[in-house]
């Protein structure tokens, strides 16, 4: 067959593969807005819910959601930042480096459901948090810990050597010139990072099933050794567990919980945009 | 004063450094802990190849080959119409998409990528599941081909970003050598490109399949959970990792079924584990 026609051919195969992704992309989010647009009323948003969780609305699943991402970030941020600036700016190349790459690696592999198990045999049952805030956030900030490094580090590695050497140069020491000018000129990636980091944690529904997630709890947590309801959880629960929910509802909650994961993407895509606009070097 | 300040702060740095190694041991080591209990009262042989699993009866019977079953059943379906897709897109995103449209396909990929699993699983339940009772004149639409076609749309940005990348990393010159000897640039790409990428598509395949085999909520909302040994993929199945899900919340902690749920813990710690480091080992050799 003429080469040129076999191009065309393949080239149209390739392009299809590719609509076929953001047609079911697009319908995806087209089909949660559409029909859970409607449902979002102040009362949806603001109510606990009522009626075997037929009727009211969510409240305290999107606090539960966001007590939990704060939680997670507080744990994950520091221990994960450190992490990226020793990577970037003291490991040596040697076998140790090697080892806590793939270290990192395999954490990010590690299913969640894996890492709900380990939360439960470790904080649950082994320190005896209980089911709790405390028990979920911990669970999560180990989860979302090798995407904080791998971005901190990307953004840390990103600002030029010669930075580094002129402040050097000046007598500035190694953390000075870390805290100084490193930091500084990394801190839009790191925040990207950290916000794609709660955007992950907001979503994921495993590693907080048995952790703290609250099959049915109307009330706000007093203290981190309180059940919460979480979004996430919530939408699996009235998607299988509760019979006879008002689509209305469902549709509601997913819609809620994909806009709260989706705002938090767009904000560190802005970020990203109008850190590489501004770039000195 | 200074010195001490900054070998304070490198010592502590490096202790973050070894946090994730940490992590990983203290990961395997809890499930360990809990779960290897189990083999005291039945055998590693029986536990992964027993056809029965009925956590709950008396005796429990604790044999893990359906779910083991269930989840290749799945995780082959998903990895048939994901690898061609996954790539195809990798690749017309790497050579073939002008600019603009290079843009929108990457950002469709990251929003693909950022959707909570609940919710694909939600909109699956909701679509996808009725489409395929209809299509193929099923009893039910909760199949593992439904799980399949669900979680090859789960494993797409981990095989297109992965795969993309060992693309754009071939040297050029591979591509403007073949171009220069008169290929079609069709011809460049399947021949020449294709073939020098080959490791690093390698490494996003696996690591796509490995998402695929780890993901636990969509897959539980729409394979139909029974635990029984399939025979098609047009069937209820139950995965390892839906079975974990969805039974830990009854088993009573220190109970037989715990400490078995824990154990499938292992089986999918292992699994995830042989597939990153061989993963890395392929992403390695290409540099």
């Amino acid at each position: 067959m003429n080469p040129y026609r076999t191009q065309r051919i393949a080239f149209f195969l390739l392009f299809m593969a590719n609509a076929l992704i953001l047609l079911l992309v697009g319908f995806v989010v087209v089909v949660i807005v559409q029909k859970g647009l409607p449902a979002i009323t102040w009362q949806f948003l603001s109510d606990v819910p009522r009626q075997g969780m037929r009727a009211g609305g969510i409240f305290p699943a999107i606090v539960g959601t966001l007590y939990l991402v704060a939680g997670a970030i507080v744990f994950a941020l520091p221990i994960g930042l450190l992490a990226a600036i020793y990577l970037s700016e003291y490991a040596k190349d040697n076998l140790l480096t090697r080892l806590i790459k793939l270290a990192i690696v395999n954490l990010a592999g590690v299913p969640s459901v894996v890492y709900g198990l380990f939360g439960l045999a470790l904080f649950v049952v082994f320190f005896k948090f209980g089911a709790s805030i405390l028990s979920g956030s911990l669970t999560l900030g180990i989860m979302i810990l090798p995407l904080i490094i791998t971005a901190s580090r990307e953004a840390l590695e990103s600002v030029p050597q010669s930075f580094r050497e002129v402040s050097l140069s000046l007598g500035a020491s190694k953390w000075q010139t870390i805290r100084h000018i490193v930091l500084p000129n990394a801190i839009p990636g790191i925040l990207t990072g950290t916000i794609l980091g709660l955007g992950r944690a907001a979503g994921e529904t495993a590693p907080i099933l048995f952790t703290v997630a609250a099959f049915y709890l109307p009330l706000l947590p007093g203290s981190i050794f309180d059940q919460v309801m979480a979004l996430p959880y919530h939408l699996y629960v009235i998607s299988t567990q509760v019979p006879n929910v008002d689509e209305k509802i469902r549709y509601g909650t997913a819609f809620v919980l994909l806009a709260l994961v989706l705002f938090m993407n767009l904000i560190a895509i802005i970020i990203r945009y109008k850190f590489r606009m501004k770039k000195k070097w | 004063m200074r010195k001490l300040r900054e070998f304070i702060i490198e010592k502590l740095v490096l202790l973050c450094g070894l946090a994730s190694i940490f992590f990983v041991v203290l990961i395997f080591l809890f499930l360990l802990r809990e779960g290897l209990a189990v083999f005291k009262t039945i055998s590693p042989s029986a536990f992964l190849a027993g056809k029965s699993w009925y956590p709950i009866s008396e005796p429990p019977q604790l044999g893990i080959l359906p779910l083991i079953l269930g989840s290749l059943v799945v995780t082959f379906g998903a990895a048939l119409i994901s690898i061609p897709i996954g790539v195809g897109c990798a690749i017309y995103i790497a050579e073939i998409a002008p600019k603009r449209l290079k843009e929108i396909l990457k950002a469709g990929i990251e929003l693909l990528a950022a959707i909570p699993s609940v919710v694909l699983g939600f909109i699956g339940m909701v679509t996808l599941v009725p489409f395929v009772k209809t299509v193929f004149h099923l009893p039910t639409g909760l199949t593992a081909l439904s799980g399949s076609i669900m979680l090859a749309f789960m494993a797409m940005p981990t095989i297109v970003s992965i795969a993309e990348d060992a693309l754009y990393s071939i040297p050029k010159t591979y591509k403007e050598g073949a171009l220069a000897m008169g290929a079609t640039h069709w011809q460049a790409i399947w021949r020449v490109m294709l073939r020098a990428a080959s490791s690093g598509i390698l490494a996003a395949i696996m690591l796509g399949i490995g998402r695929v085999i780890g993901e636990t909520m969509a897959v539980m909302m729409i394979t139909g959970n029974a635990a029984v040994i399939p025979h098609s993929l047009f069937v209820p199945v139950r995965t390892l990792t839906a079975t974990i899900a969805a039974e830990m919340g009854e088993a009573v902690i220190g109970s037989e079924h715990y400490f078995a749920l824990f154990a499938i813990g292992i089986v999918l710690f292992v699994i995830s584990f042989a597939i990153n480091v061989t993963a890395d080992l392929f992403l390695h050799k290409r540099q």
